[in-house]
């Protein structure tokens, strides 16, 4: 088995889908000769040629439209939006047509297009680079949205994800592209969708949580482990559609939980987890769902938003609000 | 190279004709070759599509249709730039150009149950190259782009042709399509039916060039502007653009210059911007009266002919309104289960809520 970091992990998914299915095709802004700004496709438009692997002009909605008229083709197209914060001037194409194309057309066309874009804080990057917009997505009928931990589910999830016949979009934490090593398999495998992943197991809260958070989160549990209190910290791989069952089950185990999440408190996934809690395992609970997120307000400025984002402390202090409640 | 682009494409252009208004051909060197039978089936569409508008207005009234855009005064744009293409080319249409889909093989009926809300209107057959009507102004612009991407990339030498409007060539996504396709020299017709207003806005707060067909130059494709009321210079115009297409020479924007003589939709009152004087003059270029000119002279189309075509026109939009009725209602179970390939767990829980 190789070791690979996240980056080389989601290039190594691409590079196994790129040969096995010649409908595969890759574009985006610069993703072409130098392989992306964060050099997630490096190399391989050398392998596999300027057909499949291109660099379009600089335009958002045209790239998404681009991908939803290839998929009508029977292309299966990854189509990278260069940051985060520029998806909304794709949202049409990505939210209303690619989610859309299996309900108006009566079953008759899909959309079996990745939307690849690295989102995440913590990087100091520039304004709208780093925004967490899984939330908005998730509210979109039609569409599957995937944040990887680590390199091995970042593959695995790559992999499922391409194949998968409807839209599926894909964020990539920028803190998480370098972040470590890990065990990746060279062959091909996928990881499942819409299944959650137990990284660590406790009795005595669960912590519900994905992306660069499921990091933040073990800290914070390895933190309470020395207080005697045993957190089970679980990543959601797949914030839409959730694996309550999962949750659930930990529940049902430890009773209390919190969810955390890099963004913006309100509506967003968070309030989605705790929702379904409600429907599902009320009377398991023995303290009301806390969140740890970030404050309503706009992503900020670079210079504060280490302090913006939630930390070991904070959950910390989270946890024990509930198991002291 | 003295003057500036600026200098140079400040002037409008002359639009195609081919046909007068007392159906003569004024441009023998681009009159399409069409053969008798042909001039007989395109009159004969353009003369179906006028009738079948006038039924579906009152059928709409009745609240037999639901979202209907009315298309007389189109009937060259529409019924003349599908028939220069062929069958196997592929039509993303905006949200008034039913008629293309129709005479590109979507059944009637299914148009109809489009307009009623039914998602059984698109479900197309196979072998029949279109999407189903688009209603953000401008994104089948990019699909069209993304299709004939896909023709390329397969080294088929099919077309693509998408339609919008004045107003739709002000959005962004108009730019775009076209700039993609003139980077990736795709096969795709950018056909613009400028019918002078986007719902009540008046081609001149639209935009302050003197033509949209000005702006492929910034593409870097070619720009064409045509008479829309003249079924020659329309077919002529898109036959010529599709040659370049499967010639591997590119993309081509139109600018097809027609009216609607209804209003945009069944619920705004044209009269609030539009003179009467503006529409008489429109009025006096019918397309289907300039073309009846012609070939009554040529003796190939009569007023017994139109009346013919009138009844059996009323007679299929009566057979398939009454189908389109009887097909059974959509359901919540089979909307869920037309979001996903395969219906996930949390959407399977809420079918069971509606049973």
């Amino acid at each position: 088995m190789a070791q690979m970091n996240m980056k080389e992990a989601i290039r190594d998914a691409l590079r196994v889908e790129l040969k096995r299915d010649p409908n595969v095709l890759l574009f985006g802004e610069d993703v072409g000769n130098v392989g992306g700004v964060f050099r997630v496709t490096e190399g391989l438009q050398k392998e596999f040629g300027e057909e499949r692997v291109f660099d379009t002009p600089l335009a958002e909605s045209a790239i998404g439209g681009l991908a939803v008229g290839l998929g009508v083709q029977g292309f299966r197209p990854v189509a990278e939006i260069q940051f985060v914060g520029f998806i909304f001037e794709a949202l049409d194409q990505m939210v209303v047509q690619a989610a859309r194309m299996r309900f108006r057309s009566g079953g008759k066309y899909n959309s079996p297009i990745v939307f690849r874009t690295p989102f995440g804080g913590g990087v100091k990057a520039a304004e709208l680079h780093t925004d967490s917009l899984e939330g908005l997505l998730t509210q979109t009928p039609g569409i599957k949205v995937v944040v990887p931990s680590n390199p091995y589910d970042a593959k695995g999830l790559m992999i499922a994800s391409i194949r998968d016949n409807d839209p599926v979009f894909f964020m990539e934490h920028l803190n998480l592209y370098h972040a470590f090593r890990a065990e990746v398999p060279e062959e091909d495998y996928v990881v499942e969708l819409g299944k959650a992943n137990v990284v660590r197991e406790g009795s005595d809260v669960t912590i519900i949580t994905y992306g660069m958070m499921v990091h933040t989160s073990v800290k914070a549990a390895e933190e309470l482990e020395k207080q005697g209190i045993k957190v089970e910290v679980i990543d959601l791989r797949t914030v839409s559609p959730i694996d309550i069952d999962t949750i659930v089950a930990s529940i049902k185990k430890t009773n209390r939980a919190i969810v955390v999440q890099e963004a913006q408190k309100s509506a967003g996934v968070a309030a989605e987890v705790i929702a379904q809690i409600n429907e599902k395992a009320i009377l398991h609970l023995e303290a009301p769902v806390l969140r740890v997120a970030g404050p309503d307000t706009v992503y900020p400025f670079a210079q504060i938003e280490d302090t913006w984002l939630p930390n070991p402390a904070r959950i910390v202090a989270a946890v024990n609000k509930v198991v002291n409640f | 190279m003295s003057k500036v682009p600026y200098e140079v494409y400040t002037e409008d252009v002359e639009a195609l004709s081919v046909l007068s208004p007392d159906g003569e051909i004024i441009n023998k060197d681009m009159m399409p070759i069409l053969s008798d039978d042909q001039l007989k089936e395109i009159m004969y569409r353009m003369v179906f599509t006028r009738t079948w508008d006038d039924r579906a207005v009152n059928l709409g009234r009745q609240g037999r249709l639901g979202f209907y855009a009315p298309v007389s005064g189109q009937e060259a744009t529409m019924v003349g730039s599908e028939f220069a293409i062929e069958k196997e080319d592929f039509v993303c249409p905006g949200y008034r150009d039913i008629p293309q889909l129709v005479w590109h093989g979507l059944p009637l009926y299914q148009a109809f149950l489009y307009s009623r809300g039914h998602q059984h209107g698109g479900q197309i057959p196979d072998g029949v190259n279109v999407l189903m009507p688009q209603i953000i102004i401008g994104a089948q612009i990019l699909h069209a782009m993304g299709i004939a991407m896909g023709y390329k990339l397969k080294k088929q030498k099919q077309v693509v042709i998408t339609y919008t409007g004045d107003g739709g060539s002000s959005e962004g996504d108009f730019y775009e399509g076209l700039n993609y396709a003139g980077v990736y020299k795709l096969p795709v017709i950018f056909f613009v039916q400028n019918n002078g207003y986007a719902i009540t806005t008046p081609f001149a707060k639209q935009t302050a060039a003197l033509s949209i067909a000005h702006k492929a130059v910034a593409a870097g494709i070619k720009g064409v502007k045509v008479d829309g009321m003249d079924i020659f210079a329309v077919i002529k115009a898109v036959q010529e653009a599709a040659e370049r297409g499967r010639n591997g020479e590119g993309a081509t924007l139109i600018e097809a210059v027609t009216y609607r003589f209804r209003p945009h939709s069944l619920s705004d009152d044209a009269s609030k911007y539009r003179t009467k004087e503006e529409e008489a003059e429109w009025s006096a270029k019918d397309p289907i009266a300039r073309f009846a000119k012609y070939l009554e002279k040529k003796g190939l189309w009569t007023e017994e002919d139109t009346a013919r075509v009138k009844e059996e026109a009323k007679a299929k939009v009566n057979e398939e309104i009454k189908k389109a009725e009887k097909t059974e209602k959509m359901t919540i179970s089979g909307l869920i289960d037309s979001m996903f390939e395969q219906t996930p767990k949390h959407l399977e829980e809420q079918k069971a809520d509606f049973q």
